[in-house]
């Protein structure tokens, strides 16, 4: 199944009300008040932000007014293109060895995306270790021990309790002993305003620089779908103490729209590198800015 | 705690305009009616009820009496209190207790929104109350679920009671046998993460609630949700009736629109609250106080009681006679110092004081937990002796001391200094009550 199935698929129940709402706003017969403000809820409902949706339909009525629309129905795909190129980016491929770092809040699916992460690169021949670095939140290595197991890559961990730099300075180590091209590092979820447990993550940043300074070393942020402009607040904060390359959408076969990406990209210019779509193993795939859209609206 | 710190910030920001303002234009009205969307918007409160909340306000605002009124900046103010209340239900609604042994308490919610967390805390907060509480591991799909709930019990003092991966409505009925029969006064039910969309798994949690009836159904909600939060919560409350809400993760900079969005929409009251990673990080909502806290006017009485909840009654007489004595040492310090452990994290606190800047609030987040666990061991590397008579601490005893703790001298200098500052702001606290601080600069940590 490609993304746009997969992902047109996940988001079946989200679109069903969603779209109601947004056939209903371009049924309209001009751009009236009306009009924008259904677009406007249409957008504010899907966790846009009222600051991105502000300037999405700004944007949209000075393309309108440009090339002369007179009906509602001409402007969708305008809308959808206008919505794409906020959130299409060029990321690029990777190198190896590689060293994918995953943070984020608590709960989001950290743990869970490493397992399809490891599963995606066992899939495509690589060999992969990976570091259970939460040594925090009780019984996480044995979660991430049991995805192990499913993706069949080998999983290196401590005990509860131990520093998490050091469970990845292991990992490193192994990998180069026995020649895996594909380091993945699970860490604790943390709430981005805790000062300590945000330079515990910078620490563990600096083992990775100093092991493998020829890595290439990308670090995710992984973000529920379901979570709101604080999305935006977390984003802002992971990049600056840890200088995030992009994101991780988990949870989008929920009812959420996952539309603060939009949000996000208006303001910190992430870019969504992958979303999790469900529970299966293979259910991570690469983002689609098109798709991603087309699925949404 | 950081709840709501946006949102009140905003809030603030409105309503001195207002107050400022005595007799208001129609025009100045509305234009503050928008910046209350705006502000309601961004802390991702749920449209729909944005829309009725501004719409209710702005009808009562621009009534007549309010445009003549001499004064309508503050009765603006007033509306949005009354209203915000409303919206959030007024009183703090305690947990029933079932007649019938054993009182027994579901957990549901989406995946990730902290359950088996909230199972804990839960537990050890009744156990605080005297109550004997099993957890009942029911997550029989999320790997090591179940071995989380065990670490959780055993964090929370309590005892844990699975049964591997077998169907959850078995476990849950042999469960409420074994409380029966080994003394258990409650039990909490921990249930695997769903997307309230998975028809099969919600079957899952009506056929257990039909097999134990539970005493209440507690619906447990990630604050930092978005819009989603209300369809989320409808589709939880229409398939099992819940009896109450928990919101999790509100240490976080969350404005927790989703606490208000989903007692609108379900008319069901959120019960507690979870704000740390701790135990003993959990809170019974009281709806009023977070209106107050939203509206920036502090929650003087939560803190209060945490501190009571901290410090036992014994002990304060004991530190008031020793402050008294002037007999204040280092060991009575750590023994503070533990008390405030208990209490949370400073910045939770700091923002429970009313009146306190933005500034201020964020200088209290930025207090390094840890430096409290550094004055903890450095107090513990001195002698009985020392701790006693601090004055005796010269230059070598200090760079023994900074040895022991693995701490430097000038922290152990600092530490000295700020307990000197502590004992005499105590004094002056004795001798003349909060007035006796006046002028006083600086914070005991």
């Amino acid at each position: 199944m490609g993304f746009f199935q997969k992902i047109a698929q996940a988001m079946k129940k989200t679109k069903d009300a969603f779209s109601k709402k947004l056939f209903f706003a371009f049924s309209a017969r001009e751009f009236d008040d009306e009009f924008y403000d259904n677009l406007e809820e249409v957008l504010l409902t899907a966790d846009v932000g009222i600051t991105a949706t502000e300037n999405i339909i700004e944007e949209l009525k000075e393309e309108i007014f440009r090339r002369k629309l007179k009906k509602p129905e001409e402007a969708k795909d305008l809308l959808k293109r206008l919505m794409i190129e906020d959130i299409d980016y060029d990321v690029p491929e990777y190198e190896y060895p590689l060293v994918i770092l995953l943070s984020g809040v608590n709960g989001v699916g950290k743990t869970t995306a490493i397992g399809k992460l490891a599963h995606m690169f066992k899939e495509n021949g690589k060999s992969v270790v990976v570091a259970a670095a939460d040594t925090f939140r009780a019984a996480a290595s044995e979660q991430l021990e049991v995805w192990g197991q499913r993706a069949g890559v080998r999983v290196i961990r401590h005990n509860e309790g131990a520093d998490p730099a050091a469970v990845v300075f292991d990992a490193i180590s192994s990998a180069k002993a026995k020649g895996s091209k594909v380091v993945l590092v699970d860490t604790a979820g943390r709430l981005h305003n805790k000062k300590n447990l945000m330079a515990e993550l910078q620490k563990i940043c600096r083992v990775v620089d100093r092991e493998l300074p020829n890595a290439d070393f990308r670090k995710y942020l992984v973000l529920d779908a379901t979570t709101g402009q604080n999305a935006v607040s977390q984003a802002k904060i992971f990049s600056e103490d840890i200088d995030t390359d992009g994101i991780i959408l988990t949870k989008l076969d929920g009812t959420a729209k996952g539309g603060v990406v939009l949000a996000i990209s208006e303001e910190i210019g992430l870019p969504v590198v992958y979303v999790g779509v469900g529970e299966k193993i293979d259910d991570l795939i690469p983002f689609d800015a098109t798709d991603f859209i087309n699925a949404l609206i | 705690m950081a709840l709501f710190e946006n949102l009140s910030d905003r809030m603030n920001h409105i309503f001195s305009k207002l107050r400022n303002k005595g007799k208001l234009t129609e025009l100045e009205i509305k234009q503050a009616m928008r910046e209350i969307r705006v502000a309601l918007l961004e802390a991702d409160v749920n449209f729909g009820v944005v829309k009725d909340f501004v719409a209710k306000v702005s009808e009562k605002a621009l009534g007549e009496e309010i445009l003549k009124s001499l004064t309508s900046g503050q009765q603006i103010v007033k509306i949005v209190n009354d209203e915000l209340v409303a919206l959030m239900g007024s009183t703090h609604q305690k947990l029933a207790v079932s007649d019938r042994q054993p009182t027994i308490y579901m957990m549901c919610g989406l995946q990730g929104a902290g359950k088996t967390t909230m199972c804990g805390k839960l537990a050890a907060y009744l156990k605080r109350q005297s109550k004997k509480t099993l957890l009942v591991a029911g997550d029989i799909y999320r790997p090591a679920a179940i071995d989380q709930l065990k670490v959780v019990a055993k964090k929370a003092g309590t005892e844990c009671f699975s049964m591997g991966q077998i169907d959850p409505v078995k476990i849950a009925k042999e469960a409420v046998e074994y409380a029966l029969k080994n003394g258990f006064d409650t039990m909490i039910v921990d249930t695997a993460g769903r997307l309230h969309i998975d028809e099969k798994l919600m079957d899952e949690l009506v056929r257990v609630k039909k097999a134990v009836s539970p005493t209440e159904i507690l619906l447990v909600v990630d604050s930092m949700t978005g819009q989603d939060a209300v369809t989320v919560a409808d589709t939880f409350n229409k398939t099992l009736d819940i009896t109450g809400v928990i919101m999790t993760k509100l240490d976080g900079d969350t404005r927790g629109g989703a606490a208000l969005s989903i007692r609108a929409v379900t008319g069901k009251p959120i019960k507690f609250s979870g704000t740390g990673e701790k135990m003993e990080d959990i809170e019974p909502f009281h709806p009023e106080r977070m209106a107050s806290r939203i509206l920036g006017m502090g929650d003087v009485l939560t803190l209060i009681e945490k501190a009571q909840d901290a410090i036992s009654q014994e002990e304060a007489i004991k530190l008031q006679k020793k402050l008294k004595e002037n007999s204040f040492t280092l060991e009575d310090y750590l023994s503070q110092i533990e008390s405030m452990k208990k209490m949370g994290s400073l910045s939770d606190m700091v923002s429970m004081i009313p009146g306190l800047s933005g500034r201020m609030k964020a200088g209290a987040a930025n207090i390094d937990e840890n430096q409290i666990y550094r004055n903890k061991a450095i107090i513990q590397s001195m002698t009985v002796k020392e701790r006693r008579n601090p004055e005796i601490i010269k230059a070598s005893r200090r760079k023994r001391i900074a040895n022991g703790s693995g701490t430097s001298i000038q922290e152990v200098n600092a530490l000295l200094k700020q307990f000197e500052l502590t004992k005499d702001m105590m004094t002056r606290m004795q001798k003349g009550g909060m007035r006796g601080l006046k002028g006083f600069r600086g914070m005991p940590f």
